[in-house]
């Protein structure tokens, strides 16, 4: 017929530019220049992490009064627990307290990256819980979407700041206040497609075969949601590295002696006429990544979820 | 009205056309040197099946293409204008003017956030200088010659307030205004209902011969083209096989692919063959019934019956077909007796065991010998489960092994005739035709007693939708199957089926024997809807 | 139609209803003593036993609830504990700053998105579009607070141009006022933008591929014409909705810029309230912000019946 007819040949030109026939979706995401610079950078940002103490770092939370404030590049001495002065370059500098501000962005690394990923993974999961039972038992459905309609209604950052508040910053408290919000926006992904598959003729195939709904549900409609959940994913990582961040700018994230991107901003903004390098060498840092895993997530998606990429 | 003319010879004159198609694709030209002309005052039928290359054509003339297919050789001349070489601008002012296209889909072929009228005017904006006034009363003009009751109302209209045939008179509308010497119709009736399509294959003959316009009409339904063609054009995977007057090509086809498509053209008249008397009865419906009520808080409630009063019987090895238009509730009744939907009332019996009120556990040990084959090809298989897997669901869940499932799948595919190898691999490396016996497999791996079709041919090519008909005929034949078969097409109803309901808004019109529901119907729709069926009246020619 | 406005009107009920819940459960399902919680460290007994009075915290929950939200219906948000004023007050003297700041950045992002967009999608795949992709997914990664540095080193510290942080009342003078906003509107609009965009490009883009679009450049319009007239107009019902959604991120991001420009607006107030540990500020402020939101989405909801033709039920 004549619409599928040119629609056809259109989709023929666009796939043969990009995709070759019969390569494996893991291929095509492979082939990505999306996925291998983003994938790329959060591999050398995760190694650096991993590394951090043997990268020329000091204790990222020790004071060190004879060497405050100093600019970038400036060697000067440090006492050790021991006692004993080592000589110590400072390569980004120190802040008003004498800390080695190198140190403290190094192990920062550690608390971005870990927040972000289990930040997706908490609200992936319980995200997906939501949505498979909203989009599966209709009479719950109506009550578990309001309450996800009223969550977000809040803005993001304030029910972040306002657990936190509540509940003294940790670790955990800043991953849950952080993961709250985004789990209404999985739940209604979930939600959606759960509720798209299932008018699909292959799910009603399979209801006339007789196949349970467990079934159903785990052979037929949970496969078919991997692509865009993992897109969601990334997303969600690269927002909640940045709200932490922010979190600890205003000063109601993890406790200032924690070495993260955004207390060292925070501690250094006093300061910014004369040290602006305070603010922006950890400001640079959070900005790459959290740009590796946005890039990242767009390649996947152009990869993974064609249908959505047109869409956003 | 004036009769456009401007010189003598055809009024498009394709010659040599070819169209590239970007590298990777299952060939290396979308159109291969297709010459043909539409003379002023002719209707050209342009026919294929799908992947032949015609709206290719459509839009390689009207310059519509996108860069992605380049017309690599040949002239298309406009009234002796090559639109292949003249310039964008230039081709801008000619659609429209000279040349002008109605699309396939009504449905979204009109802006729906403008109003009609506003966008017939955009096309007098555009291309003339003509006061407010002057325009007005020239869409009111077309308007009205396109038949549509109520003018004033019709320009003031947003294309969802219309209905399908409306909308397409809107855009032959918007296409005629100016009065081009070329209309290129793509396929402009495909979409609707075949009551609506008769009225709308009648309003362009009737225009095309008032104007004197030339007509390039695309279709691949060859009942339209005897409708509607002086000559036609016969495509084939981007090539031109055979072209002459209607009745040579279509009565006494030269080519070997022109011939088999016309012996794939199902007979309007019913096969005749003896129904077995005494068999026992499968499925039976007493008094089926759908409604659908809307919750409003503020509105008072409406309630729609998607279908009502509906009692079918269908005994072993015969076939019941149910037709209608869309929205007649044929399919709703289909996936009522399958339990896809809940039924609102009546019974559904399998042989005489009750099903339609039964809990979803009671009816699963009932559930298998019930299975249905869709319309889509495309979605019916989940794209992210082998074939075979996809055949051995139902049986595992029955309680059969995998290895006896796998078997049993071997034996189907054998049965559909498809390759074994094919269960280790993906729908998406099969074609339409080949999904469509998948599916067919898949069903009958449940060893069903009743199989319902619901729109299964539909979507496929006519030699494809030959095929398959053949291939479920042998099955329901060999395994002496009950059959319902729903279907918007009297062809291929009257070519499979012993006995025939007539659905019109959710209730069944006439119910019978296929020889006499179609030799001689009694019900006014059916009269009516018999009468509408594109070259009803004409023998298409058979090896 | 009146019956589509009136049904979306009532369906903002439930949302702010479950709105109040959340933020009263806030305080209430802490672990550990509210009342020591809203107390701080340094309290005494009697001052927590004091909190514990004034709240009813020690009736049962529905009841805390009914008569927290009898208040509430009033109009009234409670006394904040650090200003000792009346949160509504509060919030009164706030107002100004922080409207005019999302004011002028929604402005900002509509007047500078839109086009980029629709000039993205028509030149699909084109250099043009991939640069601004590129910038928005920079724009998306950025941190507020990062970008309003560096524009305040760059803008006001090196080149002079703008005061370095502060704000100016209208009152004291459209002309100082908007000097004091810009950068900080600037600022605050670049991820506005870069959503914007993003959803302006994917809307225009999807709807060049309709069929209405083929029918448009088969009457022989101009460019300008089928993609203002045909794409762009199709394309405003999610365009439209994306201006709403954003306030969310707006409002998150008023909160950051507020902190950089040193606005004494809501934001900053939130801030306060939170590092004070001002209980009825922060519940008041967050009930604001949200009531605002789901205004603003009402709104952006009733806005389709004008945008849609279809939209009538």
């Amino acid at each position: 017929m004549a619409a599928t007819d040119i629609k056809r040949y259109a989709e023929l030109s666009v796939e043969s530019a990009d995709i070759r026939p019969h390569e494996s979706t893991w291929q095509r995401v492979r082939r990505s220049g999306s996925v291998r610079l983003g994938g790329g950078v959060i591999a050398l940002l995760i190694l650096i992490a991993i590394a951090a103490p043997w990268l020329g770092t000091v204790d990222p939370t020790m004071f060190d009064a004879g060497s405050r404030d100093l600019v970038p590049g400036k060697t000067g001495e440090m006492m050790t627990d021991e006692g004993d002065l080592v000589k110590h370059t400072f390569w980004f500098g120190s802040d008003s307290l004498g800390r080695d501000i190198y140190s403290r962005v190094i192990y920062g690394t550690r608390v971005s990256l870990f927040v972000g990923l289990v930040t997706a993974l908490v609200s992936l999961v319980i995200g997906i819980l939501f949505g498979l039972v909203a989009g599966y038992i209709r009479w719950l459905d109506g009550m578990i979407m309001r309450v996800m309609d009223g969550i977000m209604a809040i803005p993001a950052i304030l029910i972040a700041i306002a657990l936190v508040a509540m509940w003294r910053a940790s670790l955990t408290t800043v991953i849950i206040a952080i993961a709250i919000p985004e789990i209404p926006r999985v739940t209604r992904l979930v939600r959606s497609l759960v509720l798209t598959i299932r008018e699909e003729p292959y799910v009603e195939a399979a209801i006339s075969l007789g196949s349970s709904t467990p079934k159903i549900m785990f052979s037929h409609i949970l496969p078919n949601t991997i692509a865009p959940l993992v897109v969601q994913g990334t997303f969600i990582c690269a927002s909640a590295i940045l709200i932490e961040s922010i979190l600890s700018f205003l000063g109601v994230g993890l406790p200032p002696e924690i070495p993260t991107w955004g207390n060292i901003m925070a501690e250094g903004r006093i300061q910014f006429v004369s040290y602006p390098h305070n603010v922006f060498i950890p400001g640079v840092f959070l900005t790459i990544t959290v740009l590796a895993v946005n890039i990242l997530g767009d390649g996947l998606r152009d990869t993974l979820d064609p249908k959505m990429a047109k869409r956003l | 009205m004036t009769t456009p003319s401007r010189g003598s010879g055809p009024v498009l004159d394709v010659r040599d056309l070819t169209i590239a198609l970007p590298s990777g694709g299952d060939r290396k030209e979308a159109v291969s040197e297709v010459s043909f002309s539409v003379e002023r005052g002719e209707i050209l039928c342009l026919v294929g099946e799908s992947g032949s290359g015609k709206s290719v054509i459509a839009q390689a003339v009207m310059g519509l293409l996108p860069n992605t297919l380049p017309v690599t050789k040949g002239q298309m001349l406009l009234d002796g204008e090559d639109v292949a070489k003249v310039t964008t601008e230039r081709l801008r002012q000619l659609r429209a003017t000279r040349m002008s296209m109605v699309f396939q889909e009504p449905m979204t072929a009109l802006n729906p956030v403008m109003r009609c009228g506003d966008q017939i005017d955009e096309v007098l904006r555009e291309h003339t200088a003509l006061g407010p006034a002057e325009r007005r009363r020239k869409i009111l003009d077309t308007v009205r010659e396109v038949a549509l009751p109520d003018p004033e109302r019709i320009v003031q209209s947003y294309p969802h307030q219309l209905s399908g045939g409306q909308r397409q008179r809107i855009m032959i509308a918007m296409a005629l205004v100016l009065e081009p010497a070329l209309l290129i119709a793509d396929e402009p009736t495909t979409a609707l209902d075949v009551t609506t399509q008769a009225q709308i294959l009648e309003l362009i003959k009737n225009l095309q011969a008032r104007h004197g316009m030339g007509v390039l009409f695309i279709t691949h339904d060859f009942g339209v083209v005897a409708e509607i063609a002086r000559r036609v054009a016969v495509l084939r995977l981007g090539r031109l096989v055979e072209t002459g007057d209607k009745d040579a090509v279509l009565k006494r086809p030269r080519h070997d692919y022109t011939i088999m498509l016309m012996g794939a053209v199902p007979d309007l008249k019913p096969h005749g063959r003896p129904i077995a008397p005494d068999q026992p009865i499968v499925l039976q419906t007493k008094k089926l019934e759908k409604t659908y009520a809307d919750r409003g808080w503020f509105s008072a409630r409406r309630v729609v019956h998607a279908a009502a009063d509906v009692s079918l019987e269908v005994r072993r090895g015969q076939t019941l077909g149910i037709v209608g238009e869309s929205g007649s509730g044929k399919s709703t009744v289909a996936r009522c007796i399958v339990r896809l939907i809940d039924p609102s009332g009546g019974e559904v019996f399998i042989h005489g065991e009750e099903i339609a009120h039964r809990s979803h556990r009671a009816l699963r040990p009932l559930r298998r010998k019930v299975q249905i084959v869709f319309q889509d090809p495309y979605r019916s298989l989940n794209p992210r489960r082998t074939v075979g897997e996809a055949i051995i669901e139902g049986p595992v869940n029955y309680g059969l092994s995998r290895a006896e499932a796998f078997e049993r799948a071997r034996r189907l595919m054998d049965l559909v005739r498809m390759d074994a190898a094919a269960l280790e691999r993906y729908p998406h490396q099969f074609s339409g035709g080949q999904r469509q016996r998948i599916c067919i497999a898949r069903a009958l791996a449940m060893e069903p007693e009743l199989l319902i079709a619901d729109e299964a041919v539909s979507a496929l090519d006519v030699s494809v939708q030959a095929q398959v008909l053949e291939l479920l005929e042998e099955i329901r034949e060999r395994l002496n199957l009950a059959m319902l078969f729903i279907t918007h097409d009297l062809r291929v109803a009257a070519q499979v089926c012993d006995h025939v309901a007539v659905m019109s808004q959710g209730r069944v019109v006439e119910y019978g024997p296929a020889n006499e529901v179609f030799v001689s119907p009694q019900h006014a729709y059916t009269k009516a809807l018999f009468a509408a069926a594109p070259g009803r009246d004409f023998a298409f020619g058979r090896a | 139609m009146y019956q589509f406005i009136a049904r979306r009107l009532l369906s903002t009920i439930p949302v702010l209803v479950i709105v109040a819940v959340l933020v009263f459960l806030l305080l209430r399902l802490t672990p550990g003593d509210p009342a020591a919680i809203l107390a701080g460290d340094a309290a005494s007994t009697q001052q927590i036993e004091e909190i514990r009075e004034t709240l009813g915290l020690d009736r049962p929950l529905p009841v805390q609830f009914a008569i927290w939200v009898g208040q509430l219906l009033q109009g009234d948000l409670g006394e904040s504990y650090y200003y000792k004023v009346r949160v509504t007050e509060l919030i009164a003297q706030r107002l100004e700053p922080t409207m005019s700041l999302a004011a002028l950045t929604i402005v900002i992002a509509i007047l500078v998105a839109v086009p980029l967009g629709v000039v993205a999608a028509w030149r699909f795949g084109g250099w043009f579009d991939r640069f601004l992709m590129g910038f928005s997914v920079f724009g998306f990664s950025v941190p507020v607070f990062v970008l309003g540095y560096l524009l305040v080193w760059l803008a006001s510290l090196k080149l002079g141009w703008f005061p370095v942080q502060g704000y100016k009342p209208i009152a004291n003078g459209f002309g100082p006022f908007l000097h004091h906003l810009v950068l900080p509107a600037i600022t605050l609009s670049v991820i506005y933008i870069a959503l914007l965009a993003r959803v302006t490009r994917a809307s225009v883009l999807e709807a060049l591929g309709e069929d209405y679009i083929r029918t448009a450049r088969a009457k022989g319009l101009a460019e300008s014409r089928v993609l203002i007239s045909h794409a762009l107009a199709n394309a405003a019902v999610p365009i439209v909705t994306i201006i709403g959604i954003g306030i969310a991120l707006l409002i998150g991001g008023v909160v950051v810029t507020e902190s950089v420009y040193a606005i004494p607006g809501l934001g900053r107030l939130t801030v306060d309230a939170v590092l004070s540990r001002d209980f009825p500020t922060i519940q008041g402020v967050i009930l604001f912000f949200s009531f605002i939101y789901v205004v603003v989405n009402l709104l952006v909801d009733l806005s389709y019946v004008f945008l849609d033709p279809r939209i009538r039920y």
